[in-house]
């Protein structure tokens, strides 16, 4: 069986998933949106949590927080199952997609057969939707690629049974019930504060300040740890920017989107001049990518050059304070 | 970014994978979306954890040649994995499969036990307990 879904190609994969399944229900959410509503954007700096050797840096909220923290903005109702046997799993899902239902599903990133080999890792809390079956072959639509594809049996529940941090354990989700007209507005609202809220978090690791406390390190790593392991940290800091669908600049872009589009639907101008400085911030963020990359590739640099990046991430790191007092009083 | 300056540089993106997505402004100054082939940064850093990997794989290697340590830290590398991720498959503590990459008790492990190793990394037994039969 098929079902009629139109598959939208997005930048990051949660945002995408909810974007295409609210849509396939009748309800016109764009990408940007969703990831505004939902508080997708911030920064964080675990530097206790290693992945790959290298410190844990996160541009986003956690999988899964978007989409709850939009859920309960607009109104709908998410079921979420998880299941410990993989025949439950796989029956629950051909269920629902007998009963015309596409399903969000969470799964581990190594065994996406789709993938260039390059980018599989061990990562868990990737997103995709199924939209049918055919024979053995799963339909799926995966909003980080342009086109739709399929996946065995055994490949998909390889893929829902990954193991490692953030295992998805079957991991199955779908909206079960909207309200009568979406309300975007006050979700907006509230989605702005809480993200300038943890933008501007008294905590060193965390927003702006985060930010800073990245760059203060950079000075610091080429003396305690070596040029070496400095360029594996920041190409991880770079990766994690750039790499996992961020549709740019660490999704500073995609927030962009996102306030050009509240400006219009909320009527406040101010939304839209922030929403050009984001873009700008935007840029920033990429040429400090740019610059970082350059630099270990460029064996031959001295310790100016990761002073120099460490000046561009500190002065994005003001901004990105100053940004969101701004963000906070226009709304 | 403007729509236009929306890198194309090589990647290892191929044509079957197609292209990703990002956001971008076009000349009204309007948000819209624009497909990129790759970026010089990205492949770049990419390439970076690429090539730590690879290390970590002739290093494992080198030290299974001078049995240092068991084929299973080998494969375990050449599978991007780290102990936790590995313990996590095969459905044992960390320090059971950190044991097991001493040679001399990876020599007295189980066929079951072998069996089940060599089911992760998705290899033979007569690989697993041989890593010439492999080649990478």
């Amino acid at each position: 069986m098929k079902i009629d879904f139109e598959h939208q190609q997005s930048a990051h994969c949660e945002n995408g998933v909810v974007s295409n399944l609210m849509k396939h229900n009748g309800y016109e959410v764009s990408e940007p949106m969703v990831f505004g509503i939902g508080s997708g954007l911030l920064f964080c700096y675990i530097p206790f949590v290693k992945i790959n050797y290298a410190p844990l840096i996160t541009y986003r909220a956690m999988a899964g927080f978007i989409f709850n923290r939009f859920a309960k903005r607009v109104g709908i109702k998410i079921k979420r199952e998880k299941f410990k046997d993989p025949e439950k799993a796989r029956a629950r899902l051909d269920e629902n997609l007998q009963k015309n239902n596409p399903v969000g599903l969470q799964v581990g990133v190594y065994n996406l057969v789709y993938f260039p080999d390059e980018y599989r890792f061990h990562f868990n809390a990737h997103n995709l939707v199924v939209y049918g079956k055919e024979n053995d072959n799963y339909l799926i639509s995966d909003p980080v690629m342009q086109h739709v594809t399929t996946l065995t049996d055994k490949q998909l529940e390889k893929v829902r049974y990954a193991k490692g941090p953030f295992a998805p354990n079957g991991h199955m989700y779908y909206p079960i019930a909207f309200p009568e007209t979406l309300e975007l507005e006050k979700a907006i609202k509230k989605g702005i504060k809480h993200t300038c809220r943890e933008m501007l978090a008294p905590v060193p690791i965390v927003g702006a300040k985060g930010v800073k406390t990245v760059a203060k390190m950079i000075r610091k790593w080429p003396k305690k740890l070596g040029s070496k392991k400095t360029n594996h940290y920041l190409g991880q800091i770079v990766r994690m920017q750039e790499e996992i669908g961020t549709g740019g600049g660490g999704f500073r872009y995609i927030y962009a989107a996102f306030l050009q589009e509240a400006s219009a639907l909320l009527k406040n101008g101010k939304l839209s001049e922030l929403s050009k400085e984001m873009t700008e911030i935007g840029d920033q963020w990429r040429d400090f990518a740019l610059d970082a990359s350059r630099l270990y590739k460029n064996r031959s640099v001295q310790e100016d050059g990761y002073n120099k990046v460490a000046d561009q991430l500190e002065a994005i790191g003001n901004r990105e304070a100053d940004f969101f007092r701004k963000l906070k009083r226009a709304i | 970014m403007k729509k236009e300056e929306v890198p194309q540089d090589k990647s290892f993106f191929k044509e079957e994978h197609g292209k990703e997505l990002c956001y971008a402004v076009d000349d009204q100054g309007n948000y819209t979306t624009a497909l990129s082939s790759g970026w010089e940064a990205k492949t770049i850093a990419l390439n970076n954890a690429l090539s730590v990997i690879e290390e970590r794989i002739a290093d494992a290697k080198q030290r299974v040649l001078e049995n240092k340590t068991s084929p299973i830290e080998y494969y375990m590398e050449v599978c991007k994995m780290e102990l936790p991720i590995l313990a996590s498959y095969v459905g044992m503590w960390q320090w059971r499969v950190k044991r097991h990459f001493k040679p001399s008790v990876f020599k007295k492990l189980s066929q079951k036990a072998l069996q089940k190793y060599a089911e992760v990394f998705d290899i033979s037994v007569e690989q697993l307990k041989n890593i010439e039969l492999t080649d990478s």
